[in-house]
């Protein structure tokens, strides 16, 4: 990889160059890592669909039959549903598609932006809907998971603390003591629950890695199997009935109340959660970078003998980070029950969890970059539907396209190299959560 | 400006021609030409951010140039990364240890070009290999032992034997002496003259003008990026060295009228304290500290003063004993309690604990303050207070850096130092804790933070200077106390020290006794 940084150095001239203004591509590409990460995963997907798609028996013939035009014939056809697939995957994600506009489903509103001839470029407003809607979990729990990165801190248990949040908001949604409340305080009051079962949730790892030292991975782990089995247990059970919607075909806690449910923009199932996940965006922002609790929280995850030094207490630091971590996952979890799903049920949020550790670190921890990291996996989920129907392609092409993509964020120097952008110098390289020792 | 004064027989092995590097903000080499003859030790002498680790990072391929030519042996050559400089016989010990504490001293210096059996590594053949060479130059360390383990002295000897393996004809050494005990320091000399002997060029960076005369073959003083001058120690003295680094003419003595000692501010009785690993590390210690007196530790590094100063400035707590700070028994406090009293502490290890590295200047300047009027109101910071104090810090302590939003791990040894006695002295305080105040630092920077230390005794502060260099002990202390093996053997004011006796002391002979 030492050709890397050949670049700058052999071509440049060899004289003094004062102002040299706008910082050679090294500088800028850095910048670019994530979204280039993104590109490169991309076009690997594609790569791998043209292979998956392409019959190489027939090509390997042909080759040797006709020579690369043969092969090029034989390999053109996957080329073609590739961009298929792409075209398919951008038009479920943000409704901007290429269409004979006499596909599209009777019912679906839709806008022809530009019409040319047979097919147009047409608008759906649903598809960008449902995207912003898949999103705002994602918001959230990748917030979360970012706000534990600032303090050092890897918590893998949002999925637990998604249950936890999701099980207390429904709860208090359905529960007959609570019905008959105005809206006003029904909502808010389930939110809150929410949070408090997401923040007791992450709290309790926090607390034992400032008690005993007990390593935060560990802990968060076995928290999401406890909150995953609970969820099971209460959601299922049926001897005695504790949460079970008795009346349902399948295991569901009941559906909460109209006043618990969160309030649609128009007639569009966009809820009011994009909200509060924008503002929660803003305030831990505000929080890290604005006050003296987020001030010692990221001292203490860039570094914890400086943060002793200052006077900080670095487990109390430890407890609120991933205190509220947890009560941003929790959130999220609220958020669906309350605004997609209306009751909760076993599997719900498979995953969700999970791929919000790839969103803060697709955003590298920062508030803000949150919010595209989670638009792009609600796109990629939302698109996934289309992309298999139109292209014949499983659903599991995002997973690998997901998958290259945290690859590449990991192994930044992958795409670095790809895209020739100079090593890291020593010290710049982003420290997420530290070691084991 | 002198020339170069080569002796004629002299062969160049590395010659820098014209390097020109850009940071933003900073032009850290600017034109520089420098040329290293065989068998030489070259010391680079220079302010702090001069330029030396940058441009010594030039050559061992961490930087690229934005111009200018590197060529050994008269040949031009492309340094792209350290692999190359290694493939060309260049080594370099680092400012700041770059080794893996948690491996053994052998898989360490085999790191990255390993000696294989196969499959296997080959440790027993490596660990011979490194057995011959630490025999053949004189240096002392031992295979097996866990890096994380060793002394300072030992991990950079183990630093040189790892460029050394790599068949380094040119070592390059950053600062080396900076956290050496003066004997430790010694015994580096003798390894350097060692393998000159044996054809090694050296390139020897120190802040410290005595051992510039002592080992020097040459010298050559960068300013600003530039080099100020090429001078043969035997046409240089302490003087003209600090004059041609600063720009200026350096007082090298330090001007302090007699102390008058008031209340005593802290008191130490009967402190016990472990270290990390469970150690006795302060064996039963008791002084007292008085407002307006400098009291001076002296001692060999590793005698209980880390521990010392972590137990008075709450970082650590006591095994036994009683620390009162302006009356108040703070044994048990926490670091945040003590500074409340009006403690500063200049912290040993600037880097792990003085600072937050990825941090922009100002919030290294708000650090320990942060959560108190101006700076915070509640919970909620008032950054225009901060950017506020830090520009005048930056201001006052003449701290070089390209903006108070610069990262403070860009920033050059001297100037973080500053940035941190700033800090601590830029509020109320009644005693301050400085632990090896001016390591690291050009001779410029002593010079000033030594003003500000005595500044703050003549204010009626009391002063604990712990410190490994006796030259500092004896020009700043109004009293010295040397410690040894956990213990304070002796206190004696300062008119009644001079080297012999702290040598002798700080070896643990206490001539009284005989
Ligand atoms: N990676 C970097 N990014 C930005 N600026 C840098 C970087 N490295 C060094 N600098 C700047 O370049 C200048 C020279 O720094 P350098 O470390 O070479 O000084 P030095 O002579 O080694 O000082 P010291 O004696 O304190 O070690 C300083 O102003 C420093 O702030
Ligand atoms: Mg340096």
């Amino acid at each position: 990889m030492a050709e890397i940084t050949a670049e700058t150095h052999q071509s440049q001239p060899r004289q003094p160059s004062p102002g040299r203004m706008p910082r050679n591509w090294s500088e800028i590409g850095s910048r670019l890592v994530p979204g280039l990460a993104v590109v490169t995963a991309m076009i690997f997907g594609a790569v791998f669909m043209v292979a998956a798609a392409t019959d190489w028996a027939a090509a390997r013939a042909a080759f040797s039959a006709d020579g690369v035009g043969g092969f090029i014939s034989e390999v053109r056809p996957g080329i073609g549903r590739a961009g298929i697939a792409y075209g398919a995957l951008f038009e479920g994600a943000a409704g901007l598609g290429y269409v004979n506009p006499s596909s599209i489903r009777a019912e679906t509103f839709y806008v022809t932006l530009l019409p040319l001839g047979e097919r147009s470029l047409v608008f759906i407003p649903r598809n960008l809907i449902d995207t912003i809607v898949r999103t705002i979990p994602f918001i959230l729990a990748g917030l979360a998971v970012a706000l534990g990165f600032k303090c050092g801190l890897f918590n893998i248990g949002a999925e637990g603390q998604l249950y936890a949040g999701g099980l207390l908001a429904a709860l208090i949604g359905f529960h007959p003591a609570f019905r008959g409340l105005p809206s006003l305080i029904h909502i808010p009051l389930a939110v809150a629950a929410g949070i408090a079962g997401g923040l007791l949730w992450g709290a309790i790892p926090g607390f034992l890695k400032a008690r005993t030292g007990a390593h935060e991975v560990i802990n968060t782990i076995m928290m999401n199997y406890i909150a995953i089995r609970l969820a099971d247990w209460l959601i299922k059970s049926r001897e005695p009935v504790i949460m079970l919607d008795t009346t349902a075909s399948v295991p569901r806690t009941p559906f909460v109340a109209q006043s618990a449910m969160y309030p649609y923009l128009a007639n569009t199932s966009l809820h009011f959660g994009l909200f509060v996940a924008l503002a929660a965006v803003w305030l831990v922002w505000w929080f890290l970078y604005r006050t003296t609790l987020g001030f010692e929280i990221r001292t203490v995850g860039a570094n914890p003998s400086a943060a002793r030094y200052a006077g900080m207490s670095v487990s109390r630091s430890v407890v609120l980070a991933m205190a509220l971590s947890g009560g941003l996952a929790g959130l999220a979890g609220a958020g669906e029950v309350l605004g997609v799903q209306h009751n909760l049920s076993p599997g719900f949020f498979a995953g969700v969890g999970f791929d919000s550790i790839a969103i803060a670190l697709l955003a590298k921890t920062n508030p803000f970059a949150v919010v595209p990291a989670a638009l792009l996996w609600g796109g990629l989920i939302n698109g996934a539907g289309l992309m298999q129907v139109r292209a014949d392609l499983s659903i599991d092409v995002v997973k690998i396209i997901q998958a290259f993509i945290v690859m590449f964020i990991a192994a930044d120097q992958i795409v670095r190299a790809l895209w020739r952008i100079r090593a890291r110098r020593r010290g710049e390289e982003v420290v997420f959560a530290r070691g084991w020792s | 400006m002198a020339e170069p004064a080569a002796t004629p027989a002299a062969e160049p092995v590395l010659e820098v021609i014209g390097i020109t590097k850009r940071f933003p903000g900073v032009l850290a080499n600017n034109d520089i030409h420098f040329t290293l003859t065989r068998g030489q030790i070259h010391c680079m002498l220079g302010e702090n951010g001069a330029g030396k680790t940058t441009l010594m990072n030039i050559i061992y391929g961490l930087y690229q140039p934005d111009a200018g030519e590197i060529r050994m042996n008269g040949r031009p050559v492309m340094i792209h990364s350290a692999n190359d400089a290694i493939r060309l016989g260049i080594g370099m010990v680092h400012q700041h240890f770059m080794l893996v504490p948690q491996l053994t001293v052998t898989e360490n210096i085999i790191l990255g070009n390993e000696v294989t059996q196969g499959p296997f590594l080959d440790r027993r053949k490596a660990a011979a290999q490194i057995l011959a060479l630490s025999e053949r130059f004189g240096l002392e360390i031992d295979p097996e032992a866990r890096v994380g383990e060793l002394p300072v002295g030992a991990r950079q000897r183990v630093e040189i034997v790892k460029a050394l393996y790599r068949q380094a004809s040119i070592l390059i050494l950053d600062e080396p002496t900076a956290v050496l005990t003066p004997q430790e320091a010694e015994d580096l000399f003798k390894v350097m003259h060692a393998l000159v002997e044996q054809g090694v060029s050296i390139v020897f960076i120190t802040h410290k003008l005595k051992e510039v005369l002592a080992v020097a073959d040459q010298i050559t003083v960068l300013r600003n990026g530039e080099v100020a001058g090429v001078v043969a120690p035997e046409e240089a003295s302490e003087a003209s060295l600090a004059a041609l680094m600063v720009g200026r003419a350096v007082i090298l003595q330090v001007e302090k009228a007699a102390a008058h000692p008031g209340e005593p501010v802290l008191s130490v009785e009967e402190l016990r304290v472990t270290d990390e690993r469970g150690h006795t590390a302060v064996n039963g210690i008791s002084f007292e500290a008085r407002a307006g007196e400098i009291l001076g530790v002296a001692g060999v590094q590793g005698n209980g003063q880390t521990e010392l100063v972590r137990a008075i400035t709450g970082l650590m707590h006591p095994l036994s004993g009683r620390i009162l700070i302006a009356g108040q028994d703070v044994s048990t406090a926490t670091p945040r309690q003590i500074t409340e009293l009006g403690v500063a502490h200049i912290p040993e290890d600037r880097e792990a604990d003085g600072l937050v590295k990825p941090y922009p200047v100002v919030d290294n300047i708000i650090l320990n303050s942060y959560y108190r009027p101006p700076f915070a109101r509640g919970i909620v910071m008032n950054e225009a207070e901060a950017v506020k104090q830090a520009t005048e810090v930056v201001e006052r302590f003449d701290v070089r850096t390209p903006s108070i939003y610069a990262e403070v791990g860009t920033l050059s040894g001297g100037n973080k130092q500053k940035i941190i006695a700033g800090r601590e002295f830029s509020r109320p305080i009644k005693l301050l804790v400085a632990a090896q105040p001016t390591r690291g630092l050009d001779v410029g920077s002593i010079e000033f933070i030594h003003k500000q230390i005595v500044a703050q005794r003549d204010q009626g502060v009391a002063v604990l200077l712990v410190s490994a260099e006796l030259d500092e002990i004896m020009a700043l202390s109004d009293r010295i106390a040397v410690m040894y093996r956990g213990q304070i053997i002796d206190v004696l004011p300062a008119a009644q020290a001079d080297r012999e006796t702290l040598g002798l002391l700080m070896a643990g002979v206490h001539p009284a006794q005989d």
